[in-house]
């Protein structure tokens, strides 16, 4: 008896996967019906099913997968094509047996339910065009050119208690290379390891004296064996998002028919990785999430092309790793979420009040859709607009540890972004010092590691606008002093300290410590509730002493320095895909006063340095001005000069009149430098990479949008080319 | 009856129910928090657990001990998880006759009164009854 149920319960597994491939195919198939492979491996896996239903005695859940087996053996023989209603039929048995199988676990028999009616269907739909059934097979060898290796073709002539064997031999030779565990296994496996690398961090921190060589020898072993363990069960545990990501083009086709609209789902990095507690959390918020975007986001065709969209609608789901976290981003490109119906749902459902509204900026109001109770589906649908949900999917996100954020255009659509962060896993990391407390740094987040003396390099720390930066191999790095974000005083010398250069969403900044103490692997723990919300922790772990230590959130970091933008400024969103690469794509740029009194700005990577020189130290040199710079002569241009101005006003040609001083941005390189003297150095910000619009006069090179005020970007190749002649600009600006 | 764990806390008899106690340590190594609220002393390690430890002399307002003076951890099961809560002293694990309970007594003022479920009158003084979850709420925190 034991022995049945064990086939039995095989017997349940296979067919699960098996019809989360069918789902998968379908769909897939709905898209290129002659694609004989997908088909093949259709009619397999309905075959599979039959049979061993058979063998079973499930003679309901038999005659149902009979029938469809029939009418995908005569689409795989190109007799019959795939339609809208096959396809609806066909998925509909696959649910039917979904269905009968959820009966098989808990009741040993296929159920009480009937599905003559669809199995009746089938068999009509397999007979539609030809009379017979039964003879159509001898087409079969004709028509197919074979892709198949484990000869199913036999199957639909020979008897049934055949059939059961043909599929049990063919599973005996893959169960050699994989084995089924428990995830409660594996899990379990995880936590010791998780202990074992504390244990073995304990040891190697043993002082030395004490460890004779033949202990330090098995102390050596015992880290690469730990190393190897963990490395093992941490690939163990991940799976390509691809198992969520799946499911949702069926997903997305049964809603747009329900709905009656045209939608199409593009899916990218499916095979990003993901520990698999994690793939669990978010398959439910996600689901939500492409549910709501069909059936709110994406307008009906009808409405779509009045608003000059094409009819059918489009949501982009995308997968990567970036900074040490998994991003998840899901865009639909709908009618956007209404922020003046939000406003007004929000107060008639009392959540908040007219006070609170009327102080909210844009995304603070649509973060508002996270609050519990709030829906603005003006319809109950069956899909969605019942007041549970988006409450759910941030708390669900949140509870990992992530984080959910919206971004919405009316109108343009609307994009979702899901940060999962590192949990549950054992990653390197460095350990910093601040006095006597020690923080970990995922070395994910990490770029390198300098170390700044007095007397060594040139110069320590310069301020541009009251902001520090640091000047890295000629580029400048805006600094973040630890102390001063985690509210301590400073325990950083002056004159030696060190600078972590980080990276956090896609930008760099330095993290000023007071030192580093090492590196280690260190097991990620979540931080207690208490504690959770602070923003620049992202766990906590235990160090080889027993002590806890805090793990630093690079993001959160960059974001309370205000390296990077808390809230992103809103761009024009063209489409899409720009919508999309316009969030990664951002760098900083130095604002300076130009002509006519406008903003200018230009990418803060190809400023060398920033000086003050003295007026009186120019000197003429051929066409231009020079100065002495780092024994060598730089020549230096107004900006005017080189950009023209607009509007001809008088106005003393200097603007370094008052005092003798000017400031001068410096480009270039030793040997080869040139400085532009500017008004006024205003700011350093953040901006999308890409121009907005191109420039309307020389020297400019576009327009962007920075602070929400225009600032035009200075074009350096022609600056450069104006000044140093244009082959000296060109080996520079090739070298940047 | 009902079980109570006691304990110390500055001119305070303080008790939580026995059950919800998991164990009781002397004071344990804690690395700070930054910028976490100031109730929370800190984070320690249970065995390879990450532990959060409130110091309930701040919460109810009372002065730090003083330095060298050493407090104990009471291990309470939370919602969350486990939440350590330094206390002055442990007293024991006595049975009190559930009928025994009573409101808080109207002297009793300041933010202390809102963690207090209660008091039972001893024979010899005023037992009062931790409201332990609201006194771990991360939210009241």
């Amino acid at each position: 008896m034991d022995g049945m149920q064990e086939i039995v319960a095989e017997f349940l597994v296979e067919s699960r996967e098996g019809l989360d491939q069918l789902d998968r195919d379908l769909v897939a198939l709905e898209e290129t019906p002659d694609d004989k492979e997908l088909l093949a491996r259709i009619f397999r896996c309905a075959h599979t099913v039959k049979g061993t239903s058979g063998f079973l005695g499930f003679t309901k859940l038999e005659a149902l997968t009979h029938a469809g087996e029939s009418l995908l053996s005569r689409m795989r023989d190109g007799e019959i094509r795939l339609d809208d209603a096959k396809t609806t039929a066909l998925l509909a048995m696959v649910d039917a047996i979904r269905a009968m199988l959820d009966e098989v676990e808990v009741g040993a028999t296929d159920g009480d339910k009937d599905y003559s009616e669809l199995t009746e269907t089938l068999r009509q739909m397999a007979a539609g065009e030809a009379v017979q059934i039964k003879r159509s097979e001898p087409v079969a060898p004709a028509a197919p050119p074979a892709p198949v290796h484990i000869a199913p073709e036999p199957a639909v002539e020979e008897p049934i208690a055949v059939d059961a064997h043909a599929p049990a031999q063919h599973e005996s030779h893959t169960a050699n290379e994989t084995v089924r565990v428990d995830v409660g296994l594996i899990d379990h496996l995880m936590d010791f390891a998780g202990e074992l690398v504390l244990t073995r961090n304990q040891i190697m921190q043993m002082p030395s004296t004490r460890a004779d060589a033949l202990s330090s020898a098995a102390a050596q072993r015992l880290n690469l064996i730990t190393i190897a363990l963990q490395e093992g069960i941490m690939r163990m545990r991940m799976q390509p998002v691809d198992s969520v990501f799946s499911k949702f083009p069926r997903i997305v086709r049964d809603l747009a028919r329900g709905c009656r609209k045209l939608v199409r789902v593009e899916l990218e990095g499916k095979n990003t990785e993901l520990d698999k507690t994690l793939i669990e959390a978010i398959k439910d918020p996600l689901t939500h999430l492409i549910r709501n975007a069909v059936d709110h986001g994406i307008e009906p065709p009808d409405v779509r092309q009045a608003r000059g969209k094409p009819a059918e609608g489009r949501i982009l789901v995308r997968a990567f790793h970036q900074g040490g976290q998994v991003n998840i981003e899901m865009s639909d490109d709908g009618a956007g979420i209404p922020l003046d119906k939000v406003k007004a749902k929000a107060l008639a459902r009392n959540l908040v009040t007219p006070e609170q509204v009327a102080g909210l900026t844009e995304p603070e109001l649509t973060s508002l859709i996270f609050l519990p109770g709030f829906s603005t589906a003006d319809q109950v649908t069956n899909v969605s607009g019942r007041g549970v949900g988006m409450d759910v999917v941030k708390t669900n996100v949140e509870a990992i540890g992530g984080t959910v954020e919206v971004e919405t255009q009316l109108g343009k659509g609307t994009t979702f972004r899901l940060r999962i962060p590192l949990t549950l896993a054992i990653v390197p990391a460095l350990l910093v010092a601040s006095g006597s407390d020690r923080f970990a740094v995922p070395q994910v987040n990490l770029l390198e590691l300098v170390r700044v003396e007095e007397g060594r390099n040139e110069q320590l720390i310069e301020y541009v606008h009251g902001a520090p930066v640091y000047r890295l191999r000629g580029k400048l790095l805006q600094l973040i002093f630890f102390d001063e974000q985690i509210g301590r005083p400073s325990s950083v010398s002056r004159t030696s300290f060190y600078i972590v250069v980080l990276q956090a969403s896609g930008r760099q900044f330095g993290l000023v410590v007071e030192n580093v103490t090492g590196q280690q692997e260190i097991v990620v723990k979540p931080l207690p509730k208490q504690v959770k919300d602070i923003g620049i922790f992202a766990g906590a772990t235990i160090l080889g002493d027993g002590r806890v230590a805090l793990i630093l959130d690079t993001l959160g970091l960059a974001q309370r320095g205000h390296v990077v933008s808390e809230i992103r400024e809103r761009a024009a969103l063209p489409k899409l895909s720009d919508l999309v690469l316009a969030a990664q794509e951002r760098c900083t740029y130095l604002l300076f006063r130009g002509p006519d009194d406008g903003r200018m700005a230009i990418p803060l990577a190809s400023v060398a340095r920033l000086e003050i020189i003295r007026t009186d130290q120019l000197e003429p040199s051929g066409e231009h001005e020079a100065i002495q710079y780092r024994d060598d002569i730089m020549p230096v241009v107004p900006v005017e000069r080189v950009v023209i101005e607009r509007r001809s006003r008088p106005r003393s040609d200097a603007p370094e009149a008052s005092n003798n001083e000017a400031n001068v941005i410096v480009f270039g390189r030793p040997g080869a430098y040139m400085g532009l003297v500017v008004a006024d150095i205003l700011d350093i910000v953040e901006g999308p990479v890409t121009l907005q619009h191109a420039g309307t006069r020389p020297g400019v090179a576009g327009t962007l949008i920075l602070q929400s005020r225009i600032a035009e970007i200075l074009d350096l190749d022609y600056v450069l080319s104006a000044v140093l002649g244009e082959e000296q600009a060109r080996s520079l600006l090739k070298s940047a | 009856m009902e079980q109570l764990c006691t304990f110390y806390l500055d001119s305070y008899f303080l008790a939580v129910d026995a059950l919800r106690v998991q164990e009781v340590l002397r004071q344990q190594p804690l690395t700070q928090v930054p910028l976490a609220p100031p109730a929370i002393k800190g984070l320690m390690n249970l065995r390879g657990q990450i532990v959060p430890v409130v110091d309930l002399r701040h919460r109810f307002g009372f002065a730090p001990l003083p330095p060298g003076k050493k407090s104990f951890n009471v291990l309470l099961r939370g919602q969350d998880g486990l939440v350590s809560f330094l206390v002055d002293r442990v007293a024991d694990v006595i049975e009190v006759p559930s009928e025994d309970f009573e409101p808080i007594p109207e002297t009793l003022q300041g933010e202390g009164r809102r963690l207090l479920r209660g008091a039972f009158k001893l024979e010899k003084r005023l037992l009062l009854v931790l409201d332990a979850v609201r006194a771990m709420d991360a939210s009241e925190l």
